[in-house]
């Protein structure tokens, strides 16, 4: 049984298929890929996935349990996280703030005995602190901790979304263009950290991209969608000859 | 399995242990007593007056920051469960005094009452108000307010229990003293910045900041927000039977839409999201507009709403975060030192 598993998944808006008969599987420690054109329904996927949308048909499921159309919250609490397209910190707080909502879910005591500031709460308090230290250090983040996430360089903030992600425990991680505006070095840098990510945290990573390189270098597994259908699955050498990529991405040979 | 291998050492700061803290807060509230008892052997009426009106304000202001500043839930509804606070504790009093109860036990328990009841007001509020935002929340609870406001102003009474229709409702014995209000004020200042600054209260903040990713991060989104209505009903209402126990009549006119911008004001002005901050809007306000209230038998116009509007508007012109933006004037947090190299990624 797979870990995450998306079974004839279809999103409809009104006469608009975003996306439809989507099948996928992802487990544990994998590294898969998911590519498209602009406007090929990923982060739509990404979306039914994590109960932003309810998928119009189809089921999603984690570790066997159906999770479609589920609040996002729980899906989140089930073990998938993600980041977005376009950075979504939470801008007005600090970096270590940012990761400490990560931790929300973890959190045992009653708002009552935040008030109080009872034994549990102080416990609690500072044992996440002092475990989102040790993420922030992981992610180089650390000596930013006290400053405000939307005052970091952008390469910052894209980590720092990671880092607030990788708090709720995922056992699956959803990574919508990660590398977006980032430089060549941090790119480079970046697919170090995703295998780090995987290899410590044992997450299966799903990721949105359109850096070739980075996407053919580090994914064992593509899936190519256009127009909301998947046109293409396999290994990174194999879908890079499939036709049917090369026509989505340049167009009908002449 | 751990989240991480072991990290680096990490620099640790002392902390005050809770207990003190609380001991601390409670020492305070309890010195507020002999204070009390200085300022109205020293102090003449009027002074004292304001000083306890200000308390009540801070209760207001910073119990509606949890709501719009804190949590970002645009609500024009605080006089709406001011109100409610205020009818169930005044005519409550009223009628347990009446026939004997001791006036201060009495007021303790109908003071919460009427807060508790805000509270289930803050709830029916809170949960259909969910599903909207911005300004579509803003006119909800604005309609909430006046629903409030008639519901009162065409009642007479239930049961024994006199409500007043559009005259109002008086002889509410007078039970508030500076002690009273400062009470509350500490209370609710301590308990919104507990929530505020705490791993668990980060969650409010998130909300403000982008719904969605909190969501996506696991907050659930619904339970913090009924909860900022709640808490925050719940002092508004505390603030309101106070009030009437304070000037021993209250009337329907009080609680309306104005009543709530005024305590928007005060959030605004101060600082969305600052504590520290709208505490010091709420005296500062208060004081200015006292020394209006001079300014009227000279130009025979209530000038105080004009200077209100006026505020706001030079404000947002100048420094549209408010007086303090989101920061506070101190912070109790220590920051660690966190500069020594990271374990290698």
């Amino acid at each position: 049984m797979p870990l995450l598993e998306l079974q004839n998944v279809c999103v409809q808006f009104g006469g608009l298929r975003a996306v439809s008969d989507f099948n996928f599987t992802l487990d544990q420690g994998e590294l898969v890929g998911l590519i498209g054109p602009n406007g090929a329904g990923k982060t739509t996927a990404f979306n039914v996935t994590t109960g932003v949308y309810r998928p119009s048909a189809g089921t999603v499921r984690l570790a066997g349990q159906s999770i479609a159309g589920q609040k996002t919250f729980k899906i989140n609490r089930a073990g998938i996280a993600r980041t977005f397209q376009n950075v979504r910190l939470f801008a007005n707080m600090s970096v270590l703030d940012n990761v400490l909502v990560g931790f929300n879910k973890s959190l045992t005591q009653s708002l009552t005995s935040t008030i109080l500031r009872a034994p549990i709460h102080q416990r609690e308090d500072r044992q996440f602190e002092d475990q989102a230290i040790e993420l922030l250090q992981t992610m180089n983040l650390a000596d930013k901790a006290y400053a405000a996430a939307g005052s970091l360089p952008y390469g910052d903030q894209r980590r720092l979304e990671i880092a607030r992600a990788l708090a709720t425990r995922p056992k699956i991680l959803l990574l919508d263009e990660p590398a977006a505006g980032m430089n060549p070095r941090e790119k480079a840098e970046l697919m170090q950290l995703i295998r780090f990510i995987r290899d410590q945290f044992q997450v299966g990573i799903w990721l949105i991209e359109h850096d070739m390189k980075l996407v053919m270098t580090i994914c064992e597994r593509i899936t190519v969608l256009d127009h909301g259908e998947i046109i293409a699955v396999g290994t990174p050498a194999k879908v890079q000859s499939d036709p049917a990529v090369i026509e989505a991405y340049l167009g009908e040979p002449a | 399995m751990p989240l991480l291998a072991k990290a680096n050492q990490i620099d640790s700061v002392p902390r005050t242990p809770a207990w003190m803290l609380n001991l601390f807060w409670l020492a305070l509230i309890l010195a507020c007593y002999p204070i009390n008892r200085l300022l109205e052997a020293n102090l003449n009426d009027y002074l004292y007056l304001v000083l306890t009106r200000i308390c009540l304000n801070i209760v207001l202001a910073t119990s509606l920051n949890l709501i719009n500043g804190i949590t970002g839930q645009f609500s024009l509804g605080h006089a709406g469960f001011m109100a409610v606070g205020a009818y169930t504790c005044g005519t409550f009093l009223q009628h347990y005094v009446g026939v004997g109860w001791n006036p201060i036990a009495a007021a303790l328990l109908f003071v919460i009452v009427g807060g508790l009841l805000a509270a289930v007001a803050g709830l029916i509020v809170g949960v259909p108000a969910l599903r909207l935002r911005g300004d579509y929340l803003a006119i909800a609870t604005l309609g909430f307010g006046e629903i409030i406001y008639i519901v009162i102003r065409s009642t007479e009474s239930i049961g024994p229990f006199k409500i007043g229709s559009a005259a109002g409702l008086d002889g509410i014995p007078k039970v508030t003293t500076f002690f009273w209000a400062a009470t509350a004020a500490i209370i609710t200042v301590v308990c919104v910045w507990r929530l505020a600054y705490s791993a668990k209260g980060k969650a409010f903040a998130a909300i403000r900041e982008d719904e969605v990713a909190a969501a996506a991060m696991g907050i659930n989104t619904t339970f913090y927000k009924v909860t900022a209505f709640v808490i925050g009903a719940f002092f508004a209402g505390v603030a309101g039977g106070l009030y009437g126990a304070l000037d021993q009549t209250i009337d329907p006119e009080q609680f309306r839409f104005t009543r709530s911008i005024e305590i928007v004001a005060l959030v605004v002005l101060g600082g969305t999201g600052s504590i520290t901050g709208v505490v010091l809007a709420a005296i500062v306000l208060m004081i200015l507009s006292e020394a209006l209230r001079d300014l009227k038998g000279v130009t025979h116009v209530d000038l105080r709403l004009i200077v209100y509007a006026l505020l706001l508007i030079i404000t947002m012109l100048l420094r549209p975060q408010g007086l303090m933006g989101a920061k506070e004037i101190f912070r109790s947090r220590r920051k660690r030192n966190l500069s020594q190299p990271a374990p290698a990624a």
